[in-house]
């Protein structure tokens, strides 16, 4: 192959709210049976790329036990392998990561060590499916020093949080605004580039001596005008995971059978690790409408409009509603939920109600489980 | 030297012929289970919760299927440095090549597999049966007993105990003497096809009877140790064991599990049963879609609805399609408005609309009725079903077929209609 790939999983975001108290975003279960790291995980295993560092910071506990085993994703092989780099102290660091372009500076080793030509880096809070193998044709087509992957948004999509690009009629960025106060186009970076190893090793190297740390501001927005920065057009389902919202809709989506189609049934698939759960049980009383169910599962109650994620036990006569549950809570009887997210291992009482009134509520219940099914 | 205390033999060889066209393209053990199992994952989970880390798998018949479900044995954690799974098929040797003739047979073919682990003691184990054992319980009883063989037993009604191989024993559980499926049984234990073996004592009982045509375990090893005086006894067994050798006991096996509490629970923690897993997307059920007392895997997309079935994984099940009583194996896909009772489908099956299976009276399947009764309907797997036609109980359907093969649009109970068909 003639890439390696690097996964940016250390980032949290507070908009994220309850739900990155427990883990990076990179590890957000994601549409039932996934955890956000797989798309880019399972894109760059489908698109040859063998040999893989994912960078963690935040609260990687969680996102450690995702990736304990490489094989769910085919790497782990003789030539090439999954790399996870937590920041370490060594003789001369005593540093955490201080921003994306720090966290590959620490670890310019690896980089150092691999002789592929080109390096693809991704985050891993994304949902997509991508060649990248089409990006770096793209990219040596172009004759580009770093191709940066874009996406134009509807129109109603409000993009301030982005980083904004805007290019000239050959595709080459032009300005590059991050988080604008007024957007002046509507592409996005869709937070996936390309670059020569080489490159990427001076140009970091280089940015660590100034004190510079960060990818974008301080390579990508800095460099605009002396290097060769492309834009590649992303046509296909893409969304980030930044805040609740975004959670929320970017699982809601997968209730369209257009998305379930290119996610689930169209090639190359998407992996996970294997939990090795028995099959979804619905038992007498059971009433699903329009809702994904993962395996594990055992509904006694209604469901309308949901995700139900991994193991989850759904009491008599509940009733769920346009609600994310996710992985092993249990649900007493006669509960009522609706518009919230439900977090993990949670046991919800018995005759509760939860309503999300007006946003998305993120339900978090310390109840202890008197009761285990 | 490497050595392992106990090492298992797995017999999955076997082609059981009583599941019809279910098995005529697969071993019996790579049957599917339960919505996402096949029925080997029964032992190997078994003897990898037990911590028997070195299992040969025995294969012969149609081994294909079961070759890629175990591959190097990762779903099971059989993937070992030292031991884990290796399948077995027969093999050329420079004289005397033969098939596995006969269980015993097959295992004394293998006696250079089975001494390079230099064992204490071998555990014989069937492919074809749906349990939770631990192992290591049994021999733990097989030492305390100073036993040479032990014989997995569970008691059954005296009136079923003729269908059986039969062990008496004393009451410190030495097994005194066997019969095989008597008439009037004189005890109510019955064999589950279960032993251990000192090695040292199976060695030399297969060595002593390699000469026997159709060396079996049950016919020629078992009454050999016997009759050489080596301590016999039965290690007695009170939990869910079924043995799944014919299409009713097989639906019934598969029907037990969607029970409220079921007495064969695979959701508890302890005891996990672990598979091969090709699909991973969550189940999708649309805004009409009735699912009550079932059990659905990955993947599949429900449109209609479903009673009281077991459904695999990657199954589409068009809209108006009703669906009761019945077991749907992974990857099969059914149209919109067909009405399907009591049927076993196997995989990768494609019913088109307005099909009805389990239709009209039940009359005697007229070319094998030992094996399609009970008012089953069964469709082997790849088989292609043309829209709006009827098909009857107590029948059979494989193949690829048109309406050709409908005289009137129906296929009447008891008829067989098996076609050699090219894969679609």
């Amino acid at each position: 192959m003639r890439a390696i790939g690097i996964i940016l999983a250390g980032g949290n975001n507070h908009r994220m709210r309850e739900l990155s108290l427990k883990r990076a975003i990179s590890a957000m279960p994601v549409a039932g049976s996934y955890r956000s790291i797989d798309f880019a995980l399972s894109s760059m295993s489908n698109s040859h790329i063998q040999k893989v560092a994912v960078l963690t910071q935040y609260n990687a506990r969680s996102l450690n036990e995702h990736l304990s085993s490489s094989k769910w994703w085919d790497f782990g092989r003789k030539q090439g392998g999954l790399y996870v780099f937590t920041p370490v102290v060594t003789a001369d660091n005593s540093n955490w990561y201080r921003g994306t372009a720090d966290a590959i500076y620490q670890n310019i080793d690896f980089l150092k060590r691999s002789h592929e030509p080109y390096v693809v880096i991704a985050s891993g809070d994304c949902v997509y499916k991508m060649d990248y193998n089409k990006l770096l044709e793209y990219h040596i087509d172009k004759k580009a020093d770093i191709t940066v992957v874009c996406k134009d948004m509807p129109e109603n999509v409000n993009v301030d949080r982005y980083g904004i690009i805007k290019m000239n009629e050959e595709s080459r960025i032009e300005e590059f605004d991050e988080k604008p106060m007024i957007a002046k186009t509507n592409t996005v970076s869709c937070g996936i580039y390309v670059i020569r190893r080489r490159l990427l090793i001076e140009l970091i190297e280089k940015s660590n001596e100034e004190g510079r740390y960060d990818f974008v501001a301080d390579i990508l927005i800095r460099y605009k005008e002396m290097k060769r920065i492309f834009g590649y057009k992303m046509k296909d389902y893409w969304k980030n995971i930044a805040s609740v919202e975004d959670y929320y809709e970017t699982n809601m989506d997968f209730l369209k059978s257009d998305v379930r189609d290119y996610f689930f049934r169209q090639y190359p698939d998407v992996y996970s690790k294997v939990d090795d759960l028995p099959p979804a049980k619905y038992n007498v009383g059971a009433d699903v409408r329009n809702s994904l169910v993962a395996s594990g599962t055992i509904v006694n109650g209604k469901v309308e409009d949901s995700l139900i994620f991994k193991k989850v036990f759904v009491g008599n006569n509940c009733h769920i509603k346009n609600s994310i549950i996710l992985n092993d809570v249990y649900i007493g009887d006669n509960t009522y939920i609706e518009n919230c997210i439900v977090e993990s291992r949670n046991t919800i009482r018995a005759n509760s109600r939860y309503v999300g009134d007006g946003e998305v509520k993120v339900l978090i219940e310390k109840t202890a489980r008197y009761e285990v099914q | 030297m490497i050595k392992k205390e106990m090492i298992a033999m797995l017999l999955a060889g076997g082609q059981g012929s009583r599941l019809g066209v279910l098995t005529a393209k697969v071993a019996k053990p790579a049957v599917s289970f339960g919505g996402k199992y096949r029925i080997i994952d029964f032992p190997l989970s078994n003897c990898i919760n037990s911590g028997v880390d070195t299992v040969g798998v025995l294969t012969q018949y149609q081994p294909l299927r079961l070759n890629t479900h175990i591959g190097i044995g990762i779903p099971w954690d059989l993937d070992r440095n030292i031991g884990g799974v290796t399948v077995l098929p027969p093999y050329e040797k420079s004289t005397d090549t033969e098939w596995y003739t006969g269980t015993a047979n097959a295992i004394y073919q293998n006696i250079d597999y089975m001494e390079s682990f230099n064992p204490d003691y071998v555990l014989i184990l069937s492919g074809d049966h749906i349990y939770k054992m631990d192992y290591e319980v049994m021999l733990d009883f097989h030492k305390k007993n100073g036993a040479e063989v032990t014989i997995a037993a569970m008691p059954v009604p005296l009136e079923e105990a003729k269908r059986f191989g039969i062990v008496i024993t004393d009451d410190n559980r030495k097994i005194v003497d066997f019969e095989e499926k008597p008439e009037h049984p004189r005890s109510n234990l019955a064999s589950m096809g279960i032993y251990i073996f000192n090695w040292k004592t199976l060695k030399e009982a297969l060595l002593a009877k390699a000469s026997q045509p159709n060396l079996d375990f049950g016919k020629h090893i078992i009454p050999y140790c016997h009759e050489n005086g080596a301590p016999l006894y039965a290690y007695e067994y009170n939990g869910y064991w079924k043995d799944v050798g014919t299409l009713h006991s097989y639906w019934e096996a598969n029907m037990e599990l969607v029970d409220i509490v079921p007495v064969f629970n695979l959701y508890e923690e302890y005891w996990k049963i672990y598979t091969k897993s090709d699909t991973l997307p969550p189940q999708y059920l649309s805004n009409d879609s009735v699912t009550e007392k079932c059990i659905i895997g990955e993947g599949s997309s429900i449109y209609g609805k479903v009673y009281n079935s077991i459904i695999g994984c990657g199954v589409t099940i068009g809209e108006g399609t009703v669906i009761r009583d019945s077991i749907i194996m992974n990857e099969t896909e059914i149209g919109k408005n067909c009405e399907i009772n009591k049927a076993i489908i196997a995989e990768n099956v494609l019913i088109k609309d307005e099909v009805r299976l389990g239709d009209g009276e039940e009359v005697p399947n007229e070319t094998d009725p030992h094996i399609y009764n009970n008012g089953l309907v069964t469709i082997g797997e790849k088989t292609v079903i043309p829209k709006g036609v009827s098909i009857g109980k107590n029948s059979v359907v494989s193949g690829i077929t048109s309406e050709a093969d409908y005289p009137d649009g129906k296929l009447l109970s008891g008829k067989t209609l098996i076609k050699a068909g090219e894969d679609r």
